[in-house]
């Protein structure tokens, strides 16, 4: 590690640098509320189909039932993913990836590096992949996974994703025990920019927000979400895009109702298989638009 | 002769898969060579957590002629067959001989050149190979586990050349990812193979990695004057994660130590792949844990040892949380939240199985201990059993349940028998298990088990083969052992269907015999159709001594012998019915054996009646010199009508007199 450790937003541009120098796109986060990086178009849509693909990017995830009002060192409603996708993955991936943490400050010869089985899947996008979670002394610090499958469809050819929890690993770099005493630069902590928006967005998710509306809203985005694939564009294209951005505001809405404790286990279910419905139609809509472009 | 050495490197293969896939890669190279007609003198393989690795010795450098002869269609048969037959042998008409109406063919094949068969067999094997789960990346087609990278092949010290979706064969692979020099290295044969393994620091051999693992935790633990609290399946696992296994001693608050032992063994070796410590002295746990690294950090391991402290402290204080939310909170309070549970579709909630399990509970106390007190405690355990599943700890650590329940209804200050029982009803939950003898958490344990049994047999959901996806056969060896150690007399019909019963009458068959017992013996006590597993292994217990004496043998033999002559005569029409009589004139041995078999009956039927086997069995034993001495001078089938049927009279009573001991027809040998 170097002797002063990279800050929040050091270690952001660290990995900008990069992962740009690996020819990816450093793209903006996605700006419909998500879960998981994986959950941007970005990753999900561009997974599929034939055509190659290199992004890099943060991607705020929010995760309502995590919330605690800011009162927990590590617990937050919303973290920030760092996200890479690379399509096909290259066969170097993992050396690209052990080059990155080289990047950030951390020496495999004085940390233990390893690569620990671990299946990803993320049953509301009808996504899975083989994988592994690398440790780095002991701390899950990337999910690693090679895509197999996205919206219920095969992929070909395989895109390798890594994901990176910034908060945890900077807690880590920085040596500190809590998320708001990070520095998110010299200047600003991390609590000076989001401990506000963790008591606020607690409060409103996990005891605030009104279960009737956002019920009601997730059933028109479910009528919508076919309503606008079945629309055109001007090119005479399916408008996958759009209704994409309805199913992640479907799902948004659902972990809301979630975290309020609105949903009984035995309902739970089917909710996920209601959005993984939706993802499955925007999924098949989009490979074949880039099979009929390609 | 020459050696043949096969590499496959690729990106780190899950720790659990490893073992199995060397087993898998030796069976199938056997089979493939044997195939061939190589019968290798020597094959070993290894995985690790990036290779694969099979050496062969004494492979020869090529197959030997082999000669054949191949039957083919019968002479005038069809010609689209004859023709088929010539075209797979490439063969042509006047090359085959004619034989006995058949045509034959002589094929004699040239041995081909090892290296060609190599590639073929190695080409096969990664095609095929059993991974539990394999994905494909990039643009290849390829199916491996993970990423496959280098294939290594080298036959006779050269280079076997073949090309796999795109992977070239080499005599190339590569070390440690970090500690190694990052140059790859050749090897041309096994020992050049090992020594380039061993200067770029990788432990080929999982056996060894694991000595490497002990040997230096145990070092780390000695010096310090604490112990390793080993742990076998965890070794196994860590072995599978390091190449260069480095055991690292790190530090825990010894604040945490106020947490049950079995809550920080379980977040360190679930979590974080750690071995615990404990204080030989007092078998404490101590304030420490042994992490496995994959290298020797050029700190010694100091950065490794304080990152490791630091996950774990997070990790400890969630279960702390866990551990202070769930006191909060009584049991019986969690009862409600088991109704939002699904215990299976088709069995309703988990609440709907606590209520199953509590009436069983009062419905089987009285058999394991008539008072009321065992039934009243065996009823409290039995409803509170299962309410650890809805707590924060055992939702994180499935593998706490019971023992969880334990703690939190001791904390609540219950009865200490109910306490025991909840810790204690999953048990015995393998072969090596102890069982529950209490009689309270004995109750509670068959409770359970038979809940289990019961419900999935009435929904058929019985093992089949080797599927047993609710582990029945484990739910049924469970109550045959509580009821055999606690000496329980359950008369089972009452709570189990006749396809459930049998179900037991198999498994205990199955635990005789791994006790080393003859099993054919429960058929024959089970025929009887008694239900007390008690009785019925008490009965077989002394079956099995008495048939292994002179007078069991040939009593047994003449038993059959009276059967065998039943059975023939039974064919030609239905066998006289009534008693024997001493008849006049009748030859003395069968005047002694209507005496000894009616003395036999009435001292059998008393000793049966007090349970008491070993009585039994003398009775059968003072049987045999009359039944001997019968078939020895006695000609059953005689002339005279009226003898005959006499005999057979006697055969039948002596027939049955036996059968009430055991169906002895069932008995083999």
């Amino acid at each position: 590690m170097t002797d002063k450790p990279l800050t929040f937003q050091g270690l952001i541009l660290k990995l900008h640098e990069y992962w740009s120098q690996q020819g990816c796109v450093i793209l903006q986060p996605y700006d419909v509320e998500v879960g998981a990086g994986t959950l941007n178009p970005a990753t999900v849509l561009r997974a599929l189909g034939p055509k190659p693909w290199r992004v890099a990017y943060v991607q705020p995830s929010r995760r309502p039932a995590d919330g605690r009002y800011g009162e927990n060192p590590n617990r937050l409603h919303q973290h920030h993913q760092y996200q890479i996708i690379l399509k096909p993955n290259p066969e170097n991936l993992q050396e690209l990836y052990l080059g990155s943490l080289k990047a950030i400050g951390i020496d495999p010869m004085l940390h233990d590096i390893r690569f620990v089985e671990d299946d990803w899947e993320n049953p509301t996008v009808g996504a899975w992949g083989l994988g592994w979670e690398v440790w780095c002394d002991g701390m899950e610090i990337t999910q690693y996974t090679y895509f197999q499958q996205v919206g219920g469809l095969d992929v070909s050819p395989v895109a390798g994703e890594l994901t990176i929890g910034l908060e945890r690993l900077s807690l880590y770099l920085q040596d500190k025990d809590s998320v708001y005493d990070l520095q998110f630069n010299d200047d600003f902590t991390y609590g000076d920019v989001f401990l506000a928006n963790e008591q606020q967005f607690s409060a409103f998710e996990l005891d605030v927000a009104d279960v009737a509306t956002f019920k009601r809203q997730f059933e028109d985005m479910e009528r919508m979400v076919p309503e606008i694939l079945n629309s055109r564009g001007r090119q005479g294209q399916q408008l996958v895009l759009p209704a994409y951005d309805h199913v992640l505001k479907a799902s948004h809405l659902f972990n809301i109702m979630d975290a309020r404790g609105a949903i009984a286990v035995a309902e739970r279910q089917s909710y996920i298989g209601r959005i993984r419905d939706l993802c499955k139609k925007c999924a098949e809509a989009y490979v074949a638009q880039q099979t009929e472009a390609a | 002769m020459p050696q043949l050495l096969l590499e496959l490197f690729s990106e780190e293969i899950p720790a659990r898969m490893q073992a199995q896939a060397a087993r898998d890669l030796e069976r199938m190279a056997r089979d493939k060579l044997a195939a061939e007609g190589f019968l290798p003198e020597a094959l070993k393989t290894f995985a690790g957590p990036r290779r694969l690795t099979l050496v062969a010795e004494g492979v020869p450098v090529a197959q030997a002629d082999r000669h054949e002869e191949v039957k083919g269609p019968k002479v005038g048969a069809p010609e689209q067959a004859l023709e088929g037959f010539l075209r797979k042998n490439g063969l042509a008409r006047e090359q085959l001989i004619e034989r006995d109406g058949v045509y034959f063919a002589h094929l004699h094949r040239h041995g081909r050149a090892t290296p060609q068969i190599v590639a073929e067999i190695v080409e096969s094997i990664v095609r095929t190979f059993p991974w539990p789960k394999s994905m494909v990346s990039g643009t290849s087609k390829l199916r491996w586990v993970r990423p496959l990278k280098r294939i290594l092949c080298v036959f006779d010290r050269e280079v076997v050349p073949f090309e796999i979706e795109g992977i070239r064969s080499g005599d190339v692979t590569e070390g440690h990812r970090f500690m190694g020099s990052g140059q790859p290295f050749q090897a041309r044969d096994f020992d050049e193979y090992q020594d380039g393994l061993a200067r770029t620091f990788v432990v080929l051999d999982a056996e060894e990695r694991k000595e490497r693992i002990m040997d230096a935790a145990r070092t780390l633990c000695f010096a310090r004057n604490f112990e390793l609290v080993e742990d076998e399946g965890l070794l196994d696992e860590v072995a599978g994660l390091a190449e260069w296994p480095t055991p690292v001693m790190g530090d825990m608050d010894p604040a945490f130590l106020d947490l049950p032992p079995e809550v920080i063994r379980t977040s360190m070796r679930v979590h974080q792949r750690y071995f615990a410590v404990r204080d030989p002295a007092t078998g404490f746990l101590v304030p420490h844990f042994v992490t496995v690294a994959n290298i020797e950090a050029k700190d010694g391991g100091a950065t490794i040892a304080k990152g490791n402290a630091k996950v774990l402290s997070a990790r400890l204080n969630d279960a702390r949380f866990f551990w202070n939310e769930d006191l909060s909170k009584t049991l019986e309070s969690r009862l409600e939240k088991l109704k939002g549970v699904t215990f299976h579709a088709k069995l309703g909630t988990m609440f709907d199985r606590v209520e199953r399990i509590t009436a069983l509970a009062r419905d089987l106390a009285p058999f394991v201990r008539p008072d009321g007190i065992t039934t009243q405690k065996a009823e409290q355990a039995a409803r509170l059993a299962k309410a650890d599943l809805v707590s924060g700890m055992v939702g994180e650590f499935p593998e706490l349940q019971g023992i969880m329940g334990g703690y939190y209804a001791e904390k609540e200050g219950l009865d200490p028998e109910v306490v025991d029982a909840i810790r204690l009803h999953y048990r015995p939950q393998g072969p090596s298990d102890a069982v529950p003898v209490s009689s309270v958490a004995a109750t509670v344990a068959l409770a359970d088990k038979l809940d289990t049994l019961v419900s999935f047999f009435n929904i058929g959901e019985k093992p089949t083969g080797s599927k047993d996806p609710f582990a029945l056969r484990r739910s049924a060896l469970g109550v045959i052992r509580i009821l055999l150690q606690t000496r329980t007399r359950l008369p089972l019909r009452k709570f189990a269907s006749d396809d459930l019963l049998a179900f037991f009458a198999d498994r205990l068959k199955v635990l005789l015999r791994e006790q080393g017992q003859r099993h054919d013996l429960v058929d024959a006590v089970f025929a009887l159709g008694d239900d007390d597993l008690v009785r019925i292994v008490s009965r077989v217990d002394h079956l099995d001594r008495f048939l292994a004496t002179e007078d069991g043998k040939n009593l047994l033999a003449g038993y059959k012998r009276a059967v065998n002559i039943l059975r023939a005569e039974e064919k030609k029409g239905p066998l006289p019915a009534g008693e024997p009589t001493d008849m006049a004139g009748a030859p003395p041995e069968e005047s002694g054996l209507i005496n000894a078999v009616g003395h036999a009956e009435i001292e059998l039927g008393k000793a049966l009646d007090r349970e008491d086997f070993e009585a039994a069995m003398r009775e059968l034993a003072a049987l045999r010199a009359s039944v001997d001495a019968f078939f020895d001078k006695v000609l059953v089938n005689s002339d005279v009508s009226a003898e005959r049927d006499n005999r057979l009279r006697l055969l039948v009573k002596v027939r049955d007199a036996m059968g009430r001991v055991a169906d002895f027809s069932q008995v083999t040998g």
